[in-house]
């Protein structure tokens, strides 16, 4: 038989080392140990105590929910096959709803209220693209000035006046969310008894590792709101909905091959409605957990391009949902430390140094000297700007996650893989 | 012709007619497709065959006219209708997604699912694997498609059609892209199908081949059907003057000889391979064509073709080697300095590389020739002249249209391609490189272009022929290369090669020795 | 011209003005929804036309417009879709306030100067996104909306860090130093139309002979049209996305400039806001045509400019804003649903003269 192949064989594996045989999520585990390790190490000696508080780790998470329900929207769209660059906007019209429903009927009517109106901009979307297939960014463009538009204009309608409201900041929602901690672990109450933070007494006692390491246990475990928990269990639930039942599997084959699908019986047309009604909500979630969740009211220019930063944890996330998770995550700490202190920013020049370093070993070791000379000499930079700058520009921060996709998407490209179909022009019936 | 039972028939098509704007693709098509046989629909390109497929599998509905499947009055809506009555389909083009598993591909769409529809995915392999079992196949269905060969994609696609229970097959040209080995186990599996009670409606315009493996004949001609026969009842050529209306037009003819002068030298050609470390796409090809001559390239598509273009044209980067156009040097010069030395090019696919289709004809007759003198003042064009030019071209290659403003897209396949080929021969090229000249045009267009190479070739043009139609190479061209996996493998002589000997070559069965 | 030509531009015209009235009849709606009442709104805006200041207004704000949608436009002439060029223009505005002030120059020249020290640094950073889409593969509205996100970072931290200069009687408003008067742009009405408005004229003129009337923009038009066809007939595509890549960028830099050369003379933050993506809505109305431009350039001007009418009658103007995204969405989906109806026109059509010709020649 013939071994014709469209596609070039991929290159043989190059010899693998005992670290890369063994199995994936034991590998995963070492490298976050190590990295762990390394940050310990580095809060001992700067004495950044922040870097693994448990203040600065629920602060992390509460940061980085936003974005990872951007994330997560960027996720659901393109892998239908729709490239969706309104996540900006679909996010500030969630915020506008949402602190615009808090105000009348309460937080959870917030949030409510505001994934109906993203299931409505999303639809917007899905009618432009699929209906009359008009070009993805276009119509993504066309979303967002739409969105701030629409809502400067509605907040001085709504918003004008009234107490504690402003032309562009709605009056305070009612009641916001309870936070929870849990009972022994965080001092979480039972009943009316307050019962002992064992964590936040390990914590304090300053050991390397084993603080930091029950920090970040007490950071996830406290101070949880509800919507957040809901925010991350779409992380397993999207994972499981895309590998393991039949909508994710449709869902998917519309983002590599629609004209697939669609000869045998796949109504595509409808799995992109679908896919991009939950996108809008969820990009909706994401705003409205701004104005429902971290704050109490809706202020214009809120969401500050997070729909955009969202868009760039899709790509860094490699279109997984646990990828997009730790995009968040890594977009959402700097600036949780930021809220925190300054002076555990600046330890991140420590940390990123010597991930540097041991990146510029591996690159030695592979005999590539000019990727090795450079990682090595950022990683100097790095040592060299922590002992001559005092703090951060905020400026400089705020642009990182871009800097990093950029990077990424340059860098290392070869190991992502986007839906192959994602951003084409596509008609029903018009493929063959 | 007996009158059967309308039950006797698995299809019955009366009156079937089907309009695009600007074209009457098909009308009064009647065809009857009795149980378990293998029924051939045969007609040149552009006659309609394609559309009514279509039109059977739900892709679109017909303006007029009645479908009977198995005894019952159908009405298509989608190909979900026509799954439903027992009608599968193997697209001509693969409609496979590449990232997804084999298992993936051939269960979407009717995937079998739990409680909350989550898939069984045991189930579903389990159930591939029985129907594997019964076709003979084996192969990883955890591999994503993309890792797969050509004839093994078929096959997923044969699956799929399978996996649904289809018991009616539609086969769109299913040998196009396979060559000679592939096609006879394909028929075998065809075979087999049959003998387990499906039937096969086997869609071609390869005389051969339908004669070969079919129990009934279908002709259909300028959109619709023009007769039943079986290949008892009828030859190779009847065939062929039922499916164009008259003789069939022969590639072959010479009246000058062979020039002395090397117009194309290619040495030692080295092409890195796409991947960083694969093996090398091009392996030390040499190859020369003469003044007057048509050197005909056989082989499978993806054994180094294409890349052989590419290197001529200076598209593509060459490890090692030399390529000379009429005794200069041009190895190290870019495409465009390379086309004004006399080069010219009819690409692979006119659609991704030939054409701009929503620009007007002038503008396509314009393209790759900025740089002539009569048609640009310095960085300016000229568009009057540009226009007269047009009109010129269109006038000397028979291209049917109303003028040189209306769009490509609007011009039939055939008349695109005599538009490329009138644009490429328009400056007068030393060399051509003639990739599939004649593919996928109407018998009429056919003649035309072979009219119009014979003729260039006899004023002395050389040409590197590549072609998938194994009668066209073995009529046109001089000499034969035969190229697999990146190298050239044989030199053969047209007036002694067969198709199944250059079938041999392309396989990589046969090699001559180096 | 040609029949067949005229008929194409006017379906294209037809659907655009369709475009616009589509999105009156919405935002009437909107306004009926929330109170307001319509007819009021649209009397005062469109009343406004007749009043010099409006006019004059209109034209000054069509200006950096014009440019930015040509910046875009020339980008999509190829399949390149720029959003960089907010980003573009950022960057060369704090570069030529900087290099600006910096240098002394007679009058025109220093102008002049100015001008191209926009161009340069627009195009400078426009090269990012051109050598990470050549060298690396990376898509151009990604990358775009990134370096957008990271000029305004890189910006706002550079003006903080190295060239604030409080100033002396807004003590609020922190500026850079203020450029001479040499390097100013002269007004054409003082005071209500800058100079920048002729600069801007002639980019569009310079936009239509480029891309229509040279080589280079056949080549650069079959690029877009095709880019496996362009190649193989000799156009290197990676050079001709790097060239289309620094003259957006190049036009990006210019986009600023009435509001730095011609207003307010230092670079200050929040300068020319939202200028810079307000072109693509332009371009996207005006189908990448100068003309186009040109037309829905002056009318987003003018929405803008008598937007402030809309005050008085207690009517937000942001309402001109939701109208100016209603025409780009009305305007794209106008032309998906017409395409492909012209696009059947025009095949029946030339299948019929066919057919005509066929029976002449018969005959």
């Amino acid at each position: 038989m013939s071994t014709v192949e469209l596609l070039p064989a991929p290159a043989p594996a190059p010899r693998q080392s005992v670290f890369q045989r063994m199995p994936r999520h034991r590998r995963a585990m070492l490298l976050s140990l190590g990295a762990l390790l390394i940050v310990s190490v580095v809060r001992v000696f700067t004495e950044a105590d922040d870097l693994t508080s448990s203040g600065t780790v629920s602060a992390t998470i509460r940061v980085s929910t936003p974005i990872l329900l951007a994330g997560l929207a960027g996720l659901w769209a393109e892998r239908a096959g729709v490239v969706n660059i309104g996540i900006e906007g679909m996010m500030i019209v969630g915020s506008w709803l949402g602190g615009w429903a808090a105000w009348h009927w309460g937080s959870w009517a917030g949030i409510g209220i505001a994934m109906l109106g993203g299931v409505l901009v999303g639809l917007i979307h899905a009618v432009a693209t699929v209906r009359f297939n008009v070009d993805h960014v276009v119509s993504g463009i066309a979303i967002n000035i739409l969105a701030a538009g629409t809502t400067e204009y509605l907040s001085i309608i709504a918003f004008k006046g009234q107490e504690g409201g402003g032309e562009s900041q709605s009056p305070p929602g009612k009641k916001g969310f309870g936070s929870f901690d849990m009972p022994f672990l965080t001092g979480g109450n039972i009943g009316s008894w307050k019962t002992p933070d064992i964590l936040g007494w390990i914590e304090n006692k300053g050991i390397v590792l084993i603080s930091d390491m029950a920090g970040i246990a007490k950071g996830f475990l406290s101070d949880l709101y509800l919507p957040t928990i809901l925010a991350l269990s779409l992380v397993p639930f999207t994972a499981w909905l895309l590998w393991r039942t039949r909508f994710g599997l449709r869902m998917r084959s519309s983002g590599e091959s629609p004209q697939a699908g669609e000869s045998l019986g796949v109504n595509i047309a409808r799995v992109r409605y679908q896919a991009l009604a939950v996108s809008g909500a969820l990009a909706a979630f994401g705003g409205a957990y701004l104005s429902c969740v971290l704050t109490n009211t809706y202020r214009q220019g809120q969401t500050g391009g997070r729909g955009f930063i969202g868009l760039a944890t899709t790509i860094f996330g490699n279109w997984t949902p646990f990828g997009v998770l730790r995009g968040a995550v890594l977009f959402g700490f700097p600036e949780a430390l930021r809220l925190r202190s300054d002076d555990a920013v600046m330890a991140l020049f420590w940390v990123g140094a010597i991930l540097l370093a041991i990146l510029s070993v591996r690159f030695f070791m592979k005999a590539r000297v000019v990727p090795g000379v450079v990682s090595l000499g950022v990683a100097a930079l790095c040592v060299y700007t922590y002992n001559v700058v005092d703090a951060v520009p905020q400026n400089l921060v705020a642009a990182t996650p871009y800097a990093l996709t950029l990077i990424v998407l340059g860098a290392a490209r070869q190991q992502l893989r986007p839906p192959a179909h994602a951003g084409m022009p596509w008609r029903p019936g018009e493929n063959h | 012709m007996v009158s059967d039972p309308a039950a006797e028939y698995a299809v019955v098509l009366e009156g079937i007619g089907k309009s695009f704007p600007g074209v009457r693709a098909n009308y009064d098509i009647d065809l009857r497709v009795s149980k378990g046989t293998i029924h051939a629909i045969v007609g040149e390109n552009g006659a309609g065959k394609s559309t009514l497929m279509k039109t059977l599998y739900g892709m679109h509905q017909p303006d007029e006219g009645t479908i009977t499947v198995e005894g019952q009055r159908q009405t298509f809506k989608s190909p979900t209708d026509a799954i439903r009555a027992g009608i599968g389909m193997v697209h001509q083009h693969f409609m496979l997604a590449d990232n997804l598993s084999v298992v993936e591909n051939i269960i979407l769409g009717d995937e079998p699912v739990g409680a909350r529809g989550v898939l069984k995915m045991d189930e579903a392999r389990a159930r591939i694997h029985t129907l594997m079992e019964s076709l003979g196949q084996h192969f990883d269905i955890d591999a994503p498609v993309g890792t797969l060969g050509i004839g093994q994609r078929q096959r997923v696609e044969i699956l799929k059609v399978l996996f649904r229970g289809a018991r009616i097959l539609i086969l769109d040209e299913p040998t196009a892209v396979l060559v000679p080995q592939e096609v006879d186990e394909l028929f075998a599996n065809v075979k087999r199908l049959v003998e387990n009670g499906a039937t096969v409606i086997f869609i071609s315009h390869k005389l051969d081949e339908v004669l070969a493996v079919s129990d009934d004949i279908t002709v259909i001609r300028q959109g619709t059907t023009v007769a039943t026969t079986t290949p008892a009842q009828i030859d190779r050529r009847g065939l062929g003057q039922l499916m164009v209306g008259s003789e069939l037009p022969d590639p072959s003819g010479r009246e000058t000889a062979i020039g002395s002068e090397v117009v194309l030298d290619v040495r030692g050609l080295d092409v890195a391979g796409v991947q960083k470390g694969s093996k090398l796409a091009l392996e030390d090809i040499s190859l020369e064509v003469h003044s007057g001559e048509i050197v005909g390239i056989a082989g499978v598509e993806g054994n180094g073709q294409f890349e052989v273009c590419e290197a001529i044209l200076g598209l593509r980067p060459i490890e090692r080697g030399s390529i000379s156009v009429e005794g200069t040097e041009v190895t190290d010069k870019e495409t465009r300095d390379r086309l004004a030395l006399g080069l010219s090019y009819i690409p692979f696919d006119r659609h991704r590389e030939g054409l701009l289709m929503d620009a007007p004809l002038w503008e396509n007759t314009y393209l790759g020739r900025e740089d002539e003198p009569s048609m640009s003042s310095g960085p300016f064009i000229l568009k009057r002249k540009i226009e007269a030019d047009s009109r010129e071209v269109i006038a000397r290659f028979g291209v049917r249209t109303p003028s040189e403003q209306v769009p490509a897209f609007a011009l039939s396949g055939g008349n695109q391609q005599k538009l490329i080929v009138g644009r490429e021969m328009a400056s007068n090229p030393k060399v051509l490189l003639a990739a599939h000249p004649t593919r996928g045009v109407d018998i009429g267009a056919q003649a035309a272009i072979w009219e119009e190479l014979r003729t260039a070739r006899d004023a002395g043009l050389g040409v590197l022929l590549i072609s998938a139609d194994l009668e066209e190479l073995i009529g046109l061209s001089d000499r034969i290369l035969v190229m697999f996996d990146g190298r050239i493998t044989a030199h053969l002589d047209p007036d002694t090669a067969t198709p199944e000997l250059l079938g041999s070559y392309m396989t990589g069965e046969m090699q001559e020795a180096s | 011209m040609n029949k067949q030509k005229l008929q194409r531009m006017a379906v294209t015209s037809a659907s655009s003005i369709l475009a616009v009235f589509v999105a009156l009849a919405i935002c009437a709606v909107i306004l009926l929804i929330t109170g307001k009442d319509p007819i009021k709104a649209y009397s005062t805006l469109f009343g406004a036309i007749t009043e010099r200041n409006v006019q004059l207004d209109t034209l000054n704000r069509a200006t950096p417009l014009f440019i930015s949608a040509a910046a875009v436009a020339i980008g999509f002439k190829m399949n390149l879709f720029n959003i960089g060029v907010e980003g573009q223009m950022r960057v060369a505005l704090l570069t030529t306030a900087v290099v600006g002030a910096a240098v002394k120059l007679p009058a025109p020249l220093h102008v002049l100067f100015c001008l191209v020290v926009a161009m340069a640094a627009g195009a400078a950073w426009s090269s990012i996104a051109a050598w990470l889409k050549v060298k690396r593969g990376v898509n151009e509205v990604i990358s775009t909306i990134m370096l957008n996100f990271i000029a305004l970072g890189v910006v706002a931290w550079a003006f903080d860090e190295f060239f604030r200069v409080e100033s002396e009687t807004e003590s609020l408003l922190v500026k850079t130093k203020t450029l001479p008067e040499s390097a100013w742009m002269p007004d054409i009405v003082d005071r209500r139309l800058n100079g920048m408005f002729i600069v801007a004229l002639l980019v569009l003129l310079f936009f239509w002979i480029l891309v229509w009337k040279t080589k280079f923009g056949f080549r650069l038009r079959a690029s877009g049209a095709n880019g496996g066809a362009a190649r193989v007939t000799g156009v290197n595509p990676k050079r001709m996305i790097v060239i289309a890549m620094l003259i957006s960028g190049a036009l990006a830099g210019l986009v600023g400039m009435r509001s730095l050369l011609g207003d307010v003379h230092a670079y200050q933050n929040g300068l020319a806001e939202q200028q810079g993506f307000n072109g693509i809505a332009v371009a996207l109305l005006g189908r990448n045509h100068p003309v186009g431009i040109l037309f829905s350039g002056l009318l987003f001007g003018f929405l803008s400019a008598a937007s402030g009418q809309l005050q008085l009658e207690d009517i937000p103007k942001e309402i001109v804003t939701i109208m100016q995204g209603i025409i780009v969405f009305a305007v794209v989906i106008i032309n998906g649903a017409v395409k492909r109806y012209d696009e059947q026109r025009i095949q029946r059509k030339a299948a019929a003269e066919l057919e005509r010709q066929h029976e002449v020649v018969a005959a």
